[in-house]
């Protein structure tokens, strides 16, 4: 019987090696695997690259792993967001590089690696600093950049509901950089806050499937870290 | 000549949204032309993170911890929105999908080249986002943005100072002090605020302007003429 579930989210994560290139999806801070970041920090890999929309918060998941100086690179289009006092201090220390890669950029590149396609050309950045040593060309008129697939050796994806086959959905715009990444990793680990019998998801409307996914921790409802509504849940999260 | 606040220019460019059309909103002053949007017109809203059909800021009460805005503010998704994941909002947006993109702008050229995206500050790392996407990819690129600097240096130029988003790209400029288009020919002024005069436009704009035949003044409501309101609800940090 396939079952992708695992109880120990230390053993869900025991295996990511140093150097190990991290897809981290979220935007701000919805949709990010914060149990599962929690989880990395204490297994202790290092020299990561991690590949995510924002640089992490306050002192949480990603941010906890920059200042616990594992993190090597940083792949993201918009480091600024929040209190990224974590990534700032190594940035100017120069203990950790920063690649900036246009928004939209990230996601396609991820999606060109799970689709086993060799890259792009895209007019984003197109004659700008972000495009600089990248080979350009111009299709019928346009100035497009060429640009290369992203893979990940490890995803931590957040989920909404997940069955033991791995058969995902996800909630609202919690789906963000979830789904991309899910399928651009060799291991695809999801946190999911329900699991649910296999068959009661809607096959209509599964938005992951099972395919993408090797290990899923069930970690319950709990409200985002560094969340503008966490106040209100003050004390009520782990 | 008083120039627009800040929801005056949101107001006057959210008078030009079609009905049906779908429009992104940049963070900060575009995010305020969202509710100014006539009485009875349909128009959609798309957000970089995987939004069609974003709506107004939640009542209290009514929040959600999973729906946030790209300026990472809880929000609403309106009846008929859906959600889709990053690579098919990016789509929307490079695949040209959108009728109409609002962006802010630090700079803007006579030929429409943008700068929106880094202001160049060494003490603190450069930041793209969906800039860069959102410049090339929708319809029609319009900005909002103050007409000139705070010491009173033009911002639109003949070369933007800056490093660029996007060449060639922005269609028609809202600015505190006028509504001018980008053409082929050159700045084409539309509309400027009571009591301006090309004379007085042009001496704080560095390209050649030309005035459009019919020329019209700008009467948006005198109520959005606050200079800072409090921070509103769904507005960008």
């Amino acid at each position: 019987m396939i079952n992708k579930q695992i109880d120990d989210i230390r053993a869900a994560v025991a295996d990511i090696r140093d150097g190990a290139v991290v897809l981290v999806p979220g935007f701000g801070a919805v949709g990010i695997a914060d149990h599962l970041l929690e989880a990395l920090c204490d297994q202790g890999a290092r020299d990561l690259t991690i590949v995510a929309n924002n640089s992490g918060n306050d002192e949480h998941g990603l941010a906890r792993l920059i200042n616990l100086g594992r993190v090597r690179k940083v792949i993201c289009s918009y480091p600024r967001s929040g209190d990224y006092s974590a990534f700032l201090n190594a940035y100017r220390a120069k203990t950790l590089e920063l690649e900036l890669v246009p928004q939209g950029t990230i996601s396609e590149r991820m999606r060109c690696a799970a689709a086993g396609l060799g890259g792009f050309f895209s007019p984003v950045s197109a004659g700008t600093r972000l495009a600089e040593g990248k080979e350009t060309r111009e299709i019928d008129g346009k100035l497009y950049v060429f640009e290369k697939p992203l893979r990940g050796d490890v995803a931590l994806v957040k989920a909404w509901r997940a069955d033991r086959w791995g058969n995902l959905v996800y909630r609202k715009s919690a789906r963000n950089f979830n789904p991309i990444c899910a399928m651009a990793a060799d291991l695809t680990i999801v946190e999911a806050a329900e699991m649910v019998e296999l068959g009661a998801l809607d096959p209509e409307t599964v938005v992951t499937p099972g395919i993408f996914v090797d290990r899923i921790v069930a970690v319950g409802h709990v409200p985002p870290n560094n969340h503008p509504s966490r106040a209100k849940y003050a004390g009520a999260a782990a | 000549m008083t120039p627009l606040s800040r929801f005056q220019i949101a107001w006057r460019a959210a008078q030009d949204l079609r009905e049906g059309a779908y429009v992104n909103l940049g963070i900060g002053m575009p995010t305020l032309a969202a509710r100014y949007v006539p009485a009875g017109r349909e128009v959609i809203f798309h957000s970089e993170n995987g939004i069609l059909g974003l709506g107004p800021a939640p009542k209290a009460g009514e929040e959600d911890d999973d729906l946030i805005d790209a300026g990472k503010n809880l929000t609403t998704l309106v009846r008929g929105g859906c959600y889709v994941h990053h690579a098919d909002a990016f789509l929307m947006i490079r695949g040209g999908h959108l009728d109409v993109s609002l962006l802010g702008a630090f700079e803007v050229s006579g030929s429409g080249d943008l700068a929106n995206w880094t202001t160049e500050d060494p003490d603190f790392p450069p930041g793209v986002g969906g800039a860069m996407d959102l410049a090339v990819g929708a319809r029609e690129i319009r900005v909002l943005m103050d007409h000139v600097h705070k010491q009173g240096q033009p911002r639109i130029l003949n070369r933007c100072s800056l490093p660029l988003t996007a060449s060639g790209v922005v269609k028609r400029i809202y600015s505190s002090l006028a509504v001018i288009d980008v053409t082929p020919q050159g700045l084409v002024v539309r509309e400027m605020v009571p009591g301006m005069d090309l004379a007085r436009l042009q001496a704080m704009t560095e390209p050649k302007l030309t005035l459009a035949a019919d020329c019209a003044v700008i009467t948006a409501p005198a109520e959005l003429a606050v200079p800072k309101a409090a921070k509103p609800a769904g507005q960008a940090a």
